[in-house]
């Protein structure tokens, strides 16, 4: 036996022995600087679960790149795109950041997706001394030095929609979430401000990500009667969601559901048919009129496809690198310490009309806007709210 | 048993030369970057080691490991986390001025928990959590396996409950947000007992700490397989019936040593945590656990010190192919595994059994066809 | 709780337990009867599911005034695309690595890496959109107040003859006849003149086959991406597991039962702590029926 166990020692130590011997000088490659260009480093999942949302957020950083590459530079710099794969695991998220950081020493990141991914990378930002800009409409509850945020924090949608809710479809509320921070936070700021609206909870319910059976919790609501379905179900889970209220004879045409996590992009796999007649609330629809927005989808699909669509995140994405781009341009300096000053009230005409960075906040001020899907998957706009103020530590 | 030759010496001292390999050769080549990643590969090759264990000598295959692994990074983390929560720097306590209450991690202050809990109370102290990595995991590993075995519950069925336990750990700790820092996990450390943590010395001294523990673990791992106790879950392993009717029980056996595998994976837990500055329950769940068994059979599974060395291989490879070909690497990962099982049935280990001068492959093969249904076979 | 929730509640259960069942026929005999640890099997129902959507693209493309027959061809072109499939990887893989099943497991971890990537990198990043055919779109009235999905009584009445057709297959053709001996001894088969290696390609592609009818069919209730078969596949394992490895019928057992937790705990609790409960009751379970619900033969 204790032959047997020797034998395991001796094959695999040699075998590695042998095998570091041969591949010594491959081990670390090492990565060029080539001269005039800038790094600027993008961290999403390519692979595992959340890819299906963050790939085209990659797609749409890439555009802004480019363009900002043809356009001359910041600085007369190219900027050098490094992607990064976060494969959809938190701790790879944080490798990798160090990675961007201290190996490629970025002068920026683009990236993450979920609140998760960015809670593991926070730390390395903030010792490490980098830059993040983050574009996902998230639950707020965070300010640091290191981040900036180009999305919506919750109260910049949520309260808005409850409000507009309220006064034109009623105020009993079904809330239904996949189970994590994000969704758990919307519902308690909606639920604070149910409370504040008299409003009713006819009842919610928390379902794992990438669920896919809703029959029980479709049965509830029947049971229920809710004037608004609150939907904070994000990811897989919504096809399911949306497929199975349908089958249930719950549509947008006999039942108001409003989603805070579906855009133009989900509807897509969704299907247009399924989701026809509900309601969206964010700050960005592919159908905003406006000249920004039109070059923007123009040489989105021009770039990846005329059966592309754009959405949220995607915007945000895009808007980040502009953003970064601009404040470099006022700081005259890649220095993260510089850039993050120069940003306090730098505005942008963004593919969703003009927005603003707080003066301290690192927050962007945004409209909230609520539209209806079309049966193409398209969304027609019924209301756009003033420009709100970025508050990610509500009195609740 | 003419062990003189080279590969003799090799086989007979693999451990030391492993040692030599983690604790010499590979700290002083790699920059502070990169012997991070080390160290997070050997944190998970923890795990491996415990898993040649019970499955490669006891026969049984855990699906569950990263409930152990969780169970050590999660105390770990509420150590942690309770001393950043009592130092308050400026960040901190803005937030809990904001929320109005100082000294509670952050995550419960925004989830609106008002006290600490008091299961969380302990985790002030030092010497209780260490106790308690060392402690709890193995002890529930102990009680779950043997209440198991003890019905002889049959090995797949095994594999199914530790399958159970890691997906309910994953969902409770998502459900619980509150308590557990929910999908988040508990993140943002500062320091350990007062050392920064993420200091290049206190990241060198980690490691250490790490590769000696590993190599420490590895030595227990084998002067149990060496002892009679070895011999006797070896026995269970290939006929448990007849060890039963010469007097033995086996269901304490197979308890024992799937508590040490926990033991193991519950330290390598704690390390992560401590050098990764994070408690995920992302590596709790269904697919880190069956992660983790790869590590043991890409190194193969009746070799300590192959899990190690599989760990490295697979944790390197993923970090490799995914820096290098960031759209071609799952592929690479995927090819690995499927050309290891196809090539080198015995994992690295069996690569030097095919090397071997003059030796038949046979012993390789031998015990692993002994596995799921020896019955039907 | 009142008469029209009753039935509307049976009614789920009765659907999620015939979903668990077309979910694990498949593995039923992969596993089960072949002793192949496939987790690639998930995968297998993603490319069932893919195939429908490509058979969906066809029609609208070539034949759009057929629309409303493309799902039945759809789950036909599923099955024989994943037979197709498993047969191939039967014979380039894993015909290699009966001797040791703990293998297959690692090998088909792989295989289903590199499937998920295909499906990522030469399919779509995201989730494709599959249409519900007409005829499947809305509900059955059946009183006043209660009213039944049409999709999920499809799937229901898919499950029966897909069941009824597996279990004629087994007990009632010679073919069943070869396959079960194969699967109980494959040596003294061999040794009685059963080309075994045939047999095993072909249990071995029908069960591949099964996943995708599987696959097919859910793209009425859920998403087709990428990662689609990683939510299938737990549920899968712990279904055939948890009926008893061996057997056929403790699979739908298990299923059955499974369907009812699933769709009783989900009322009357948060859908997170529902499923927490009833992978808690299934060791529980395990735990008073050590070889699963329907052990086959207990020898030990």
């Amino acid at each position: 036996m204790s032959n047997t166990d020797r034998r395991g020692f001796i094959k695999a130590t040699a075998a590695t022995a042998a095998a570091s011997a041969i591949a010594a000088p491959y081990i670390w490659p090492k990565g060029a600087q080539a001269a005039g260009t800038v790094k600027m480093g993008i961290l999403h999942s390519l692979t595992g679960t959340i890819a299906i949302a963050e790939k085209s957020v990659v797609d749409a950083e890439m555009l802004a790149v480019e363009e900002i590459n043809a356009a001359g530079g910041v600085m007369g710099q190219k900027i050098e795109a490094v992607v990064e794969d976060g494969a959809s695991d938190w701790p790879t998220f944080a490798e990798k950041a160090r990675k961007l950081i201290e190996k490629d020493k970025v002068a920026a990141v683009m990236g993450c997706y979920t609140s998760a991914s960015r809670k593991a990378v926070l730390p390395v930002f903030e010792k490490l001394k980098g830059l993040l800009y983050y574009p996902t409409y998230y639950e707020g509850l965070e300010r640091s030095e290191n981040i900036m945020y180009t999305a919506q924090e919750a109260t910049q949608s949520v309260i808005a929609a409850m409000d507009w809710l309220a006064k034109n479809k009623g105020k009993s509320f079904y809330m239904i979430g996949s189970d994590y921070i994000w969704p758990r936070t919307t519902i308690k700021i909606a639920k604070a401000t149910l409370g504040r609206l008299g409003g009713k909870l006819a009842g919610e319910g928390y379902y794992p990500l990438g669920h896919i059976e809703f029959s029980s919790e479709i049965n509830k609501i029947k049971a229920a009667k809710p004037d608004v379905i609150l939907n904070c179900v994000v990811g897989g889970s919504n096809v399911a969601f949306f497929k199975q209220l349908n089958a249930a004879g719950i549509t947008g045409k006999n039942q108001a559901i409003l989603s805070l996590a579906v855009s133009e992009e989900e509807v897509s796999g969704i299907g247009a048919e399924n989701a026809a007649g509900t309601l969206t609330c964010m700050s960005y629809f592919q159908s905003l009129k406006n000249p920004a927005n039109e070059k923007f989808v123009k040489a989105f699909k021009a770039k990846y496809g005329a059966n592309r669509v754009t959405g949220d995140t995607l915007n945000c994405g895009y808007n980040s690198v502009y953003l970064w781009k601009l404040a470099a341009e006022k700081a005259k300096s890649f220095e993260v310490a510089k850039v993050v000053a120069a940003s306090s009230d730098l505005q942008f005409d963004s593919p969703e009309g003009k927005i603003k960075f707080h003066k301290d906040n690192h927050h962007l001020w945004k409209h909230a806007r609520i539209g209806t899907f079309r049966p193409d998957g398209q969304v027609d706009m019924v209301y756009e709210s003033a420009l709100i103020e970025p508050n990610p530590f509500p009195k609740l | 048993m003419a062990n003189r030759d080279l590969w003799g010496l090799l086989s007979r001292y693999g451990v030391v030369l492993l040692a030599i390999l983690i604790l010499l050769v590979l700290p002083l080549s790699l920059g502070i970057f990169r012997l991070g990643l080390l160290a997070k590969y050997l944190s998970l090759a923890f795990c491996a080691v415990g898993i040649v264990l019970i499955w490669g000598y006891g026969g049984i295959l855990s699906l569950g490991q990263g409930v152990f692994f969780g169970l050590g990074s999660y105390m770990m983390a509420m150590f942690l986390k309770l001393e950043r929560a009592a130092e308050a720097d400026s960040s901190t306590s803005a937030l809990s001025t904001f929320f109005g209450q100082a000294g509670l991690p952050d995550f419960m202050s925004w989830n609106s928990v008002e006290a600490l809990p008091w299961w969380w109370e302990p985790f002030h102290h030092v010497w209780f959590t260490i106790t308690a990595i060392l402690i709890l995991p193995p002890l529930l590993a102990f009680i779950l396996a043997y209440v198991n075995f003890r019905r002889r519950v049959g090995e797949v069925y095994f594999s199914i409950i530790t399958l159970s336990l890691s997906a309910i750990m994953a969902i409770v700790i998502v459900g619980q947000q509150g308590y557990t820092g929910g999908i988040n996990g508990i993140t943002d450390f500062k320091t350990f007992m007062g050392i920064d943590l993420d200091q290049d010395n206190a990241k060198i001294v980690m490691y250490y700490i790490t590769a000696g523990l590993l190599i420490a673990c590895v030595l227990v791992g084998q002067f149990i397989l060496r002892s009679r106790l070895g011999k006797v879950l070896v026995a269970i392993r290939d006929r448990e019936d007849r060890v039963r009717f010469s007097g033995y029980d086996p269901a304490l056996f197979k308890a024992f040593i799937f508590a040490v595998a926990a033991l193991f994976s519950s330290i390598g837990g704690a390390m992560f945590t401590m050098q990764i500055g994070l408690a995920s329950p992302s590596l709790v769940g269904i697919v880190p656990s069956i992660e983790m068994v790869i590590y043991a059979a890409v190194g193969g599974r009746l070799s300590l010190v192959g899990a190690v060395y599989g760990s490295l291989l697979v944790g390197y490879g993923k970090t490799f192919f995914s820096e290098n070909f960031v759209q071609y690497w799952l592929y690479m990962i995927g090819a690995l595994f499927i050309v290891i099982v196809m090539f080198l049935p015995g994992g690295l280990a069996s690569l030097m059994e095919k090397l071997r001068p003059g030796k038949s492959a046979k012993n390789a093969q031998a015990p692993i066809a002994n596995e799921l249904k020896p019955e039907t076979r | 709780m009142n008469f029209d929730m009753l039935a509307m509640q049976a009614f789920t259960g009765l659907s999620v337990f015939t979903i668990l069942m077309l979910m694990a026929l498949g593995l039923a005999i992969v596993f089960g009867l072949m002793g192949v640890i496939n987790m690639a099997h998930g995968e297998l129902m993603a490319m069932g599911a893919y195939t429908t959507y490509g058979t969906a693209v066809l029609f609208e493309t070539y034949f759009p005034r057929f629309m409303d027959a493309y799902f039945v061809v759809g789950i036909v072109f599923a099955f024989c695309i994943t037979f197709v499939f498993g047969f191939l990887l039967e014979r380039g893989l894993i015909q290699f690595l009966y001797k040791r099943p703990l293998d297959t497991m690692l090998a088909t971890w792989g295989l289903s890496l590199i499937l998920q990537q295909i499906y990522r990198q030469f399919i779509n990043a995201k989730e494709v959109e599959v249409p519900t055919v007409s005829w499947l779109q809305g509900t059955w009235q059946a009183t006043e107040t209660v009213s039944f999905p049409l999709s999920r009584i499809f799937i229901i009445g898919l499950a029966v003859v897909t069941g009824a057709a597996v279990y004629m297959l087994l007990y009632k053709t010679r073919w069943g006849l070869r396959i079960r001996a194969v699967t109980q001894n494959r040596s003294i088969s061999g040794a009685v003149g059963i080309n075994t290696t045939k047999v095993d390609a072909f249990t071995f592609a029908l069960g591949c086959g099964l996943a995708g009818i599987a696959g097919s069919s859910f793209t009425m209730l859920a998403s087709t991406g990428p990662v689609t078969g990683q939510a299938y596949i737990v549920d899968t394992f712990i279904v055939v597991v948890f009926g008893g490895v061996e057997s056929l019928l403790g699979t739908i057992a298990s299923a059955f039962i499974m369907g009812q937790m699933q769709s009783w705990f989900e009322y009357f609790m948060s859908g997170s702590m529902a499923r927490a409960s009833i992978l808690l009751l299934v060791i529980v379970v395990l735990y008073f029926r050590p070889n699963g619900l329907f052990a086959t033969k207990v020898r030990r």
